[in-house]
């Protein structure tokens, strides 16, 4: 039995430590807004945050994890949706089908906790994502906006 | 929701939008439909339409939304015609199992080929029509007047000489118990309120949260995972495999065998059903085409480039005879790989069996055949079968075929009564895919002296998707679909949006089929993508070889179709073609899929190299632009699939098996390449064109020659990759 510390709350995890933590996250503690999209650290897919960095967590083993993080998933980022990145989101209509955007917003997130004002350099050096259905154009929109926005 | 739409069977609830209704499971809800006020709900108006007490309007949406934000384009077609408030409209999907016992009332499910809104959008439109008539002929009954001195909108039926008022919610029951009108007007489209305009999508609240479920998100009670292998090279079967060395390993509850080609592991969860997978001892079987290598195959394209046999899909005047007199003859070989679909949500689906009955839950771009593909399985008849339509992630053609579907009810009646969540991993997306088909071209244009083409040669040596997974619907061996935005101008329903809009005076394209065993599949776009840069990419090269601007070589064969013309000379308007701003510019028009497109690529080539698509700007006229700001999105997003191709995608086999397993190798553009997009919405009206796909094929194209204005070097070799572009 683990420990972990996942959107403010303390929770007992029942799985092997090799487990990556998106399995974890999705069927142990019924987390399914983080997506699976490629189990490399390829897509973002999965990205949530430990101690408000952005990682990857189809490859981040929970035994990698020592309790005391604070990890968030797309659920904890908010109490009720109103993340800047979130209500930027919204306003844009950011996401088409949508798969991709929960690991989208948290690597968005991250960016915005370590670099408030990004630019376009830093959106391209550090946003890393697959879109399939191909909503860079207004996820960069989206940046520029949640910038101005407070939650 | 209504009684109609069944809720019963753990208790989904389906809906989405506005009224902030989601897709949720209900484990262990009783049996029947509940009221959003708690009351009894009232019937359907129709097939179309539910209206609550609450005046919450539910709208039914046949075809699948996989992103392309078709749910929210009909359902404002429906609201059109129906005077609700928008802002109340909910939507739901009725299920195939509904539709067949209902004499197919929603008619056609599948999602497919950009049809989703103008293949339906007259019947949907009726609908809302028909719901309206209704809705006042009770109100009007209730007054005891005349429907002629009632008027109605935003959902409020008022008459005029009184000015009492009802709302929508308050008529409904009695809308519904009376007979539908026979005579069904529409709104003449100087008239719409709703269609036309810019709104955001229904479905965008619940995906920025997480609590937007998908099917892989799905929990039942008593639900278990299944992780699946087939048969890595083409051909291959399933020899034996050795499930003792697994059984002990956590949570691991079964191996099954799931057909001829595929082993699957059951556990507790999907991670400990893969972990377990991969741990399996799995002897495969090769067969035909477990041989198979893109490598040697290149000379089979190579020979049918010049080969004598080839179908004739469009011919036009004396081509022999205008080479004979050419001034100058150009020659350019292209290619267009494999590639896969990858969407970003895997293959996937949760079936539920007992010798009685089968439930599936499922991505799938078409309901009815997943339908269809589920009693197969099942070894049920049709109508002891359900499947419950899921928001796809992603879909591209790929969800179209219904294989996932099949496997996850034949891993279900090995475990009756037990919900079974089939996951593929992502390794197994890459080596079962339906790939977008190979092809070469080798393209000839005739020049007189005078720098005009007087003939245009087109051959395209390679696969066709028809022979592949439909070969019921090739013509006497042809598949017309190789020859998409290619054809002659016809009427047909199934070729007419996909024809060659320039004019030449002597012409030939043609097709030499050249299958390899990798089955082939409809890849956003389609034969458009590859086709484009055929014909626009050697377009460019004409004009340079003769000495002409591009735009006004283009434009000088575009006499007869004003409105590809006008794409074009928008794009080049709003870009500044000819502007001398250290960018370069290239040019794409094309016509599929009923629309007609254009783009206008600027790009600079770096020293060293680097490309950098600055902007890219396009232009669409689907006939009727029923959400400009979705359609905008569309054209976006398209550019990223097409782009994301012509930079990195290929697909390769080497004995049999695809070399790229996953997008550490098959790359997929990220938001750095992407260019800034600007969109103009032109829809000229008196017809219906797609949206989701027709875009793509122009952005390719405009780009490599963009590469060619800023280096003098034509890409003809697809994807880029690395290839030096200087």
């Amino acid at each position: 039995m683990t420990k972990l510390k996942v959107n403010g709350k303390s929770v007992d995890v029942d799985a092997d430590e090799s487990t990556p933590l998106l399995w974890v996250l999705r069927e142990q503690l019924g987390l399914t807004g983080t997506k699976y999209g490629c189990g490399i650290a390829e897509c973002g897919a999965c990205t949530v945050h430990v101690d408000g960095q952005s990682v990857r967590a189809c490859v981040y083993p929970l035994g990698a994890l020592s309790g005391e993080e604070e990890i968030t998933t797309i659920e904890g980022l908010s109490a009720d949706g109103n993340h800047p990145v979130q209500q930027a989101w919204v306003e844009l209509d950011v996401p088409q089908c949508g798969y991709c955007q929960p690991g989208m917003i948290m690597a968005v997130a991250g960016l915005l906790n370590t670099n408030p004002n990004p630019t376009d350099e830093d959106i391209d050096a550090e946003i890393t994502n697959i879109c399939r259905c191909g909503t860079f154009a207004r996820v960069r929109k989206g940046i520029h906006l949640a910038k101005t926005k407070k939650s | 929701m209504t009684g109609i739409i069944d809720l019963s069977r753990r208790g989904f609830i389906i809906g989405t939008g506005a009224a902030g209704l989601s897709i949720g499971i209900l484990s262990g809800c009783a049996p029947g439909a509940k009221d959003e006020v708690g009351g009894p709900p009232p019937p359907e108006v129709n097939a179309w339409v539910h209206i609550g007490t609450d005046d919450v309007v539910t709208i039914r949406i046949a075809r699948s939304e996989m992103g392309q934000g078709t749910l929210t384009g009909l359902a404002q077609m429906v609201a059109e015609e129906l005077e609700c408030d928008w802002t109340k409209v909910t939507t739901e999907y009725p299920t195939p199992g509904q539709n067949l016992a209902r004499d197919r009332v929603w008619g056609d499910f599948l999602t497919g080929g950009s049809r989703g809104i103008r293949a339906s959008q007259d019947y949907v439109r009726q609908g809302g029509a028909a719901a309206r008539i209704m809705l006042v002929q009770a109100a009007a009954n209730r007054w005891g007047v005349p429907t002629e001195e009632c008027s109605v909108a935003m959902g409020v039926i008022t008459h005029g000489p009184s000015g009492k008022t009802l709302r929508f919610g308050e008529v409904a029951a009695d809308a519904a118990a009376l007979p539908p009108p026979e005579d069904v007007p529409l709104k003449d489209p100087a008239d719409w309120k709703i269609i036309g305009k810019p709104l955001n999508r229904l479905d965008t609240a619940d995906k920025v949260t997480g609590r937007q479920l998908y099917t892989t998100d799905l929990k039942m009670d008593g639900m278990l995972n299944a992780a699946i292998k087939a048969a890595p090279m083409r051909g291959g079967t399933l020899g034996s495999f050795d499930a003792s060395a697994i059984t002990g390993m956590p949570g691991v509850k079964k191996v099954v065998k799931v057909d001829d080609t595929s082993v699957a592991v059951v556990a507790d969860t999907w991670w400990q059903a893969k972990t377990a997978l991969d741990a399996l001892p799995i002897e495969w079987v090769p067969g035909e085409g477990s041989d198979h290598s893109s490598a040697a195959f290149e000379a089979n394209l190579e020979d049918g480039l010049t080969a004598d046999k080839a179908f004739v899909g469009n011919k036009v005047g004396d081509v022999d005879a205008a080479f004979a007199r050419a001034a100058q003859i150009v020659t350019a070989k292209y290619n267009a790989p494999h590639q896969n679909h990858a969407c970003m949500e895997p293959m996937n689906a949760v079936a539920v069996w007992t010798p009685e009955k089968c439930e599936v839950w499922c991505p799938t771009q078409n309901g009815e055949s997943a339908l269809a593909a589920t009693a197969e399985a099942a070894e049920l008849p049709i109508e002891k079968c359900e499947v419950y339509k899921q928001l796809l992630g992603g879909g591209f053609g790929r969800k179209g075929a219904p294989d996932y579907i099949s496997q996850a009810v034949k891993i279900a009646r090995e475990m009756p009564g037990t919900p079974i969540k089939l996951l593929w991993s992502r390794e197994e997306d890459m080596e079962q895919g339906f790939y977008h088909p190979i092809t070469k071209a080798l393209c000839q244009g005739a020049l007189d002296a005078d720098g005009n083409l007087i003939g245009l040669k087109i051959r395209i040596s390679g696969q066709s998707i028809l022979a592949g997974i439909m070969p019921q619907a090739l013509v006497n061996g042809m598949d017309f679909a190789t020859f998409q935005g290619l054809l002659p101008i016809n009427d047909n329903e199934m070729t007419g949006d996909q024809t060659l809009r320039y004019t030449f005076p002597a012409l030939l394209i043609d097709h030499a089929m050249r299958n390899p065993p990798v089955r082939p599949g409809f890849w956003r776009g389609v034969n458009a993508n590859q086709n484009a840069i055929y014909l626009e990419c050697f377009m460019d090269e004409l004009a340079h070889a003769a000495g002409r601007d591009p735009l006004e070589f283009r434009l000088a064969h575009l006499g007869g179709d004003p409105k590809l013309a006008a794409v074009l000379q928008a794009v080049a308007d709003k870009s500044g073609w000819g502007s001398d701003d250290g960018k370069a510019r290239g040019l794409c028009c094309f016509y599929s899929f009923g629309s007609y497109t254009a783009a206008c690529a600027e790009v600079t080539v770096g020293d060293d190299g680097t490309l950098k698509m600055h902007r890219i700007v396009a232009a669409t006229d689907p006939g009727y632009g029923v959400n400009p700001q979705q359609i905008d999105a569309q054209v976006a997003g398209s550019f990223v699939y097409g782009l994301s191709a012509m930079l990195h995608e290929e697909v390769t086999f080497e004995n049999g098996e695809a070399e790229q397993k996953n997008f550490n190798t098959y790359n997929s553009m990220r938001i750095a390449e992407m260019p800034e997009v600007e969109t103009i919405v032109m829809p000229s009206g008196g017809f219906w064109g797609g949206v989701g796909e027709p875009t793509i094929a122009v952005a390719p194209p405009a780009v490599l020659n963009a590469i060619f204005a800023a280096t003098g070097k034509r890409i003809r070799q697809l994807p880029i990759k690395d290839q030096a572009l200087r």
